[in-house]
Parts: structure tokens; sequence; C-alpha cells
């Protein structure tokens, strides 16, 4: 097939059986602003670590909404805490204590 | 031997409080690291104990630092503590000089009038008895103003004093009632015996024109021990643990130890050293602007004494370092507050992924910082300026850089900020330059404290004031009415205030404002405001803003992206880093050259 330089996604569906939302539950609680966010990416273009790696916190964000949590960990342990993404954010969104309250949980739930 | 019952109360609070005071001190000290044990060591059989024994003196008895802030506060704290001093020392000279011994039982000196009845027998009688009771009105003076501050504060310059526990109030009803029952006591046995001064004797004959003083006398006497009795216990568990614990604290500090970013047994002692002034009350813009009433310095470390902390009262702060400043103990009030934040932070960060390259290197690395890039305008001023005074730089962070690490640490996440300092040591080791600049006052405060580098760091402002007076740049003067905005990092944070303030003077009018230098206020964007909402920080922003506009001037000047870029948001006036302003005249200057040139 000709390449256009794009894809067709895949078809995916979130599975509510394995969805966890115990993060989002606590963050939504702990910083109320996590729940305005609409995933605009302004964060995620402005991210310092996103100068080096994949990290996307915009993606984080969205994914923690939707319980899918695994590499939530991994993901987030490269983010320096910087706030760029904070000062960003045309919404308003506290970003950093987001990151600092998604830590929280996944120490509270070991995950 | 003089012995009544009566003494026993007072007795037993001495030797119950002088029992925990030493249990708390040498538990404290036994916990401190080997290092810090060895400087106490040293320092006793050292010159530093002059010093510190001076300090004692000064801050402890005469409250000197109390009475820069506030003189009736002084006044209040100095005649409670130097007073009641005095006649304690005045009344042990007495009891020794009237009974000719060497030692007597140590509560003499305290009741010396009930068991003393003739007193007129040693010389210099009349003298002790004057200045005894002179004594005595100097502490009562203080005790009224202590009660009058309690109902009625803002006599003492203070909008809010602080919240009682019940130790406090215990201790301070007690305090409250010890002098002025020695007071009666004292004048109740004079009026019978006639052995009180111009205040005790005089009240005497007054009372005893109308009082059944036979029967009211001892009982005086009762209460008064009681009071002191019940004092003595309470105290341990009240603020006025202070009185005892800021004395070694000097002595501590004065033999070199000092508080870290980690919660330790020093720590106990500056806590345990606040004696709830409320001075850091009014300073702080959260209580004067954000109207978050439990937040401030004299109520976080009370938590922390009785051992409930919460998360929010740790993170309410936006660690302008402002209640430091003018704390009279000294405490180092921002580093506990991010030694307690880091009992809440759980990050558990990999940074693995930052491979430092190195292409190339030069004497001088800039570091503009993460805020630095989201005002460009910054950049792009350094980078000129660099360029017109042709330094050999190396722009370290230019396509985007490691964060400097302060940021986690102000979060509390201490042991990650460290991953990343680890990174940038490295890095700027294997650089060997002589000189860092950075344009941001936060990176600047980390790279002086944590980073142990041994080479010249320096903000920007005192970089290009410096390239000015080497004459590596021409500045030009504009007719601008600037106000300067003391960003707090850089200035209480760093002690940075007069070289930004000369170099505005080089290239605009500088007018001075109420609130600057130690007092300056916080733009509220302070990256340690992690928790506050952004309610909160309007109002502070606000507030600040309202300070610096006050005299309508043509630019507001700063020396801080974050502050420039928060202060911009809601500023009907210019607001602009120094740097863009030396900028903007070098080209103006230039463009003038070019047109007369051209004619
Ligand atoms: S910038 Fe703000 S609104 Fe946009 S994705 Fe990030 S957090 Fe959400
Ligand atoms: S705080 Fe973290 S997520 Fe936000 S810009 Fe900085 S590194 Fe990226
Ligand atoms: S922290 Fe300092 S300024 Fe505040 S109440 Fe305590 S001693 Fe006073
Ligand atoms: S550091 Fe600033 S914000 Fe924090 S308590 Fe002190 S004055 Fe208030």
């Amino acid at each position: 097939m000709k390449n256009f330089g794009f894809s067709l996604s895949k078809d995916r569906q979130i599975d509510f059986d394995k969805s966890d939302k115990r993060i989002m539950d606590f963050v939504k609680i702990e910083e109320p602003t996590f729940n305005i966010c609409i995933a605009c990416g302004t964060c995620t273009a402005t991210c310092s670590a996103g100068n080096f790696t994949e990290m996307n916190l915009r993606k984080m964000i969205t994914l923690i909404k939707r319980g899918e949590i695994t590499g939530v960990r991994a993901e987030l342990s490269k983010c320096m805490l910087c706030g760029k993404c904070s000062l960003a954010c045309p919404r308003g969104v506290n970003t950093r204590n987001v990151i600092f309250k998604i830590n929280q949980a996944l120490e509270k739930y070991s995950l | 031997m003089k012995y009544d019952p009566f003494v026993i109360p007072f007795c037993l609070g001495a030797i119950i409080l002088a029992f925990v005071l030493i249990y708390k001190y040498f538990s404290w000290i036994f916990a401190l690291n080997k290092t810090d044990k060895h400087k106490i060591l040293k320092g006793i059989f050292s010159v530093r104990i002059f010093k510190a024994i001076k300090e004692v003196f000064l801050e402890s008895l005469l409250h000197r630092k109390v009475f820069r802030v506030n003189p009736m506060l002084g006044y209040m704290h100095m005649s409670l503590a130097f007073g009641w001093l005095l006649l304690i020392l005045g009344g042990t000279i007495e009891s020794k000089v009237h009974s000719l011994k060497m030692f007597n039982t140590p509560y003499e000196p305290i009741f010396f009038k009930f068991f003393n009845h003739d007193i007129s027998m040693f010389s210099g009688a009349e003298e002790f008895k004057f200045v005894m009771d002179l004594l005595l009105l100097f502490v009562l003076s203080g005790v009224s103003l202590a009660f009058i501050k309690r109902f009625y504060s803002k006599l003492f310059g203070m909008k809010k004093t602080t919240k009682l526990k019940i130790g406090d109030w215990m201790a301070l009803t007690a305090l409250w009632f010890i002098f002025p029952l020695r007071f009666f006591a004292e004048s109740f046995t004079s009026g019978i015996y006639h052995n009180g001064g111009f205040l005790t004797g005089t009240a005497g004959n007054f009372f005893a024109s109308f009082l059944p003083l036979e029967n009211l006398t001892y009982i005086a006497w009762w209460a008064y021990s009681i009071a002191l009795g019940a004092f003595f216990i309470a105290l341990p568990f009240s603020r006025y643990m202070h009185i005892f614990t800021e004395v070694v604290l000097i002595f501590l500090r004065n033999f070199g130890i000092k508080s870290t970013k980690e919660y330790n047994s020093f720590s106990e002692f500056e806590i345990h050293s606040c004696s709830r002034c409320g001075i850091c009350l009014d300073k702080c813009q959260l209580l004067t602007a954000a109207r978050i009433k439990d937040t401030q310095a004299v109520y976080f470390l009370q938590s922390i004494r009785y051992n409930n902390l919460k998360e929010g009262k740790a993170f309410d702060c936006m660690l302008c370092g402002k209640c430091q400043e003018f704390c009279p103990v000294a405490i180092d009030l921002n580093n506990i507050r991010i030694s307690k934040r880091m009992e809440f932070a759980s990050g558990n960060n990999n940074f693995d992924y930052l491979i430092p390259k190195i292409e190339k290197t030069a004497p001088i690395i800039y570091f503009a910082g993460c805020m630095t890039h989201l005002t460009p305008t910054i950049k792009i001023a350094m980078e000129s300026i660099f360029k017109e005074s042709k330094t050999d730089y190396l722009f370290l962070d230019k396509d985007g850089g490691i964060c400097c690490g302060r940021p986690l640490m102000l979060a509390g996440e201490i042991l990650n900020a460290q991953k990343l300092i680890e990174k940038n040591v490295k890095l700027i080791k294997e650089l060997g330059a002589k000189t860092l600049v950075t344009s941001c006052p936060i990176c600047l405060k980390v790279f002086k404290e944590d980073y142990e580098l041994d080479i010249e760091i320096v903000h920007h402002t005192q970089f290009i004031l410096k390239l000015a007076e080497a004459g590596k740049i021409k500045l030009n003067k504009s007719d601008l009415n600037v106000v300067y905005h003391d960003p707090c990092e850089l200035g209480r944070g760093s002690g940075i205030y007069d070289e930004p303030r000369t170099l505005i003077n080089k290239v605009g009018n500088l007018k001075s404002i109420s609130q600057e230098k130690e007092l300056s206020l916080c733009c509220g964007s302070s990256l340690a405001g992690i928790q506050l909402n952004s309610v909160q920080k309007e109002l502070v922003r606000i507030d600040t803003l309202k300070a610096l506009e006050k005299n309508n001037p043509d630019c507001i000047l700063t020396a801080c992206p974050l502050c420039k870029k928060t202060l911009a948001k809601d500023s009907s006036i210019d607001v602009k880093d120094i740097s863009e302003l030396v900028w903007n005249g070098i080209t103006e200057s230039k463009i003038v050259e070019l047109t007369q040139n051209s004619n």
C-alpha cells in the first residue's frame, strides 16, 4: 500500500474489567483542577523532560482517566517537576500538584 | 534551715522542670550526628562560647531583635525575661548578704521577705529594698503589657496574636499570677513587719489599713509558690519552653551547627525555641492577602511540636522567606518546611534518560533555566548582551535543559532533587568553566547552596553590572521612572539586593517603594506554592502589584523570569526583566549612532 505518512489507528476499546480508576479518584479529590484538563497538549509541548524522552503528560492524564494505569509510574518518574507545564496550561490545571498527587496515589495503592 | 511547707509547690515544680529539660536536651544532643557532636565539644572550649554568651544576653534577655521589629513588644519580652532574671539575681545577693553565708536554701531568695522579717540590720538593706521593688515594678509592667496584648494586640502593631493551646493557657495564667501574687505577698508581709520598699512598703501600709493581713499573708505566700510551681510544670508543654531552649540553640549555632533540609534533632531545638511571638503572622501574605489563617510559621511549628501536622499546612506556603527574615529567633523556617514536606513526597524519579553530551565548552556558561525558556525575551536580551560584550560563553540549556532541581526540592522531593543535581554537577564540572551565569534566581539559589561547585556562580544582574563596570558594554540611561520587585529567591533567598539596584540606576531612574528589599512581597507563583490554588495565588499577585503600581511608574522591573511572567498577567504597567531594559538601551543608542553617522 502506498505510504501517505499516516496510518489508520487499530480498532481498540476500553476494557472496563481491567480499568483501574483508583488513581483518578484519588487525584480528582486531592487536586480538583485535574478534572478540567481538556487534553490540549500544551503541557506536553513545553515539557522539559519531553525534550529528552517520550514523556507525555497529556497522554498520562488521559490514560489515568481511562483507568489504563500500567506504565504510569515509569512515565512519571521522568518528570522533573520543573513547573513549565503549570505555567503553560491554558486551563489552569495545577499540573505539578497533579503529578505530585499521582505519585502519592501510586504509593498509596502500591501500583 | 529556714523552712515552711508553702515552699513545696515551688520546689517540686522546679525539680520536675529541671528533670524534663535535662532529659529533653540531652536526648536531642545525643541524637545529633557525629560531626555536630564534635562541633559542640570543640565549641565549648573555644572563644565561640563568649560570642554565644553575648548573643544570649542580647537576644534571650534584652530581646534586641524583637525591639527592632516592634519596640513595645520588645519591652514586654525584655521586662519579663531580663527583669525576672535580675529579680532572681538581686534576691540571691540580698539573701547572701543578709545571712552572710555562701550557701543557703535555694528557695530563700525567692521567698526572702517571708523568712526575714527584720532586714534593717544589715548595711545596704534600704538600697536593696529599693532596687528589688523597682525590679518588681519593671516585671509587673511587662505582665500588664502581656495582659493587654492578649486582648488588644493592635497596640503592639500586630493585627493578629497567636492562638493558644491548653499547655499555653495553663502556663500563661500561672505567669500572669506569679508577679501580682509576689507583690501581694510582699506587701502584706510588709504591712505587718514593715520590711518593704517604696512599692511593697507603701502598698503594705495601705492594705494594713483595711485588711486582716495576719490571715491573708500566709495565704498569699502559698498562692505565690503554687503559681510558680504550676508555671514550671506547664512550661515544657507550653510556648515558654522557648525560654531555655533558645539559650541552648544560640550556643549550638555559635558552635557551628546548621539546620539542614532534613529534619533532625537540631530542628527540635529550633521548633522549641519559637516563642510564638507572632511576628511572622503579619509578615505572611498568605494571611494578609490570601486569607489562609492557619499556615503561618508559628502555627506550622506548633503542629510539628504537637505531632499533628497535616499535609495542607506543610504545603500552604510559598517559602518566600519573609517570616524567616523577621523571626527574632532566626529559626530556619524554610528548611524546616522543606524537611517536613519530605514526609508527604512519594515520587521515585529515574533520570537515566538524561545523558549529557558535551560538544564544546567556554570559560563562561550561561544557564537560562526552565522559567527563562518561557520568557524568551529575557533569553534574547541575554544572548545579545553576551555577544555585544564579546563574551566567550556557552549557552548550556539552549535547546531545553535539565531542570536545576530546586522545584523538586521545594516540593519536598529532596532525594529526587539530589538525583538531578548529581547529573548537573557532573556535567558542569566536566565543562571546566570559571563562571556560571543564570537568569533564574531559583536556579541560582540551588547552584549556590546544594551544588558544591568551586566556580563563581552569579545572577545575570551581577554579571551585566560587571560587564558594564569593565567597560565591555555601554549602558544607556533612559528617563524612565522604574520600580524594582525583589524576587524572593534573589533577595531574601540569596541576599542580592544591591547589584540589581546599581544596575537599574545606570539604565533608568529607580524609585523606591514601601515594600522593598527584606520587606519585598512575593509574586505569588512561587514553585513552593505547589498546592495553592489559582485564586490564592491571584490574591497574592494582586496584593504585590498594588504595592508596585502605587506611584504609577513607567515600568516595573524584576530579575526573575517567573516573577515577570506572573506580574505581567495582571499589571497595567509594563513589566520587564532588568536585562531587557539594559538591552533596549544598548539598541537605542546604536540606532542613534547609526542615524547620526548617516546624517
Ligand atoms: S496543558 Fe493543561 S489542559 Fe492542556 S493537556 Fe496539559 S493539563 Fe490538560
Ligand atoms: S513539571 Fe514535569 S511534566 Fe511539567 S514540564 Fe516539567 S518535566 Fe514536564
Ligand atoms: S516563628 Fe519566629 S516570628 Fe514566628 S512566632 Fe515563632 S519566634 Fe516568632
Ligand atoms: S515563607 Fe512566606 S508564605 Fe510561607 S509562611 Fe513564611 S511568610 Fe508565609
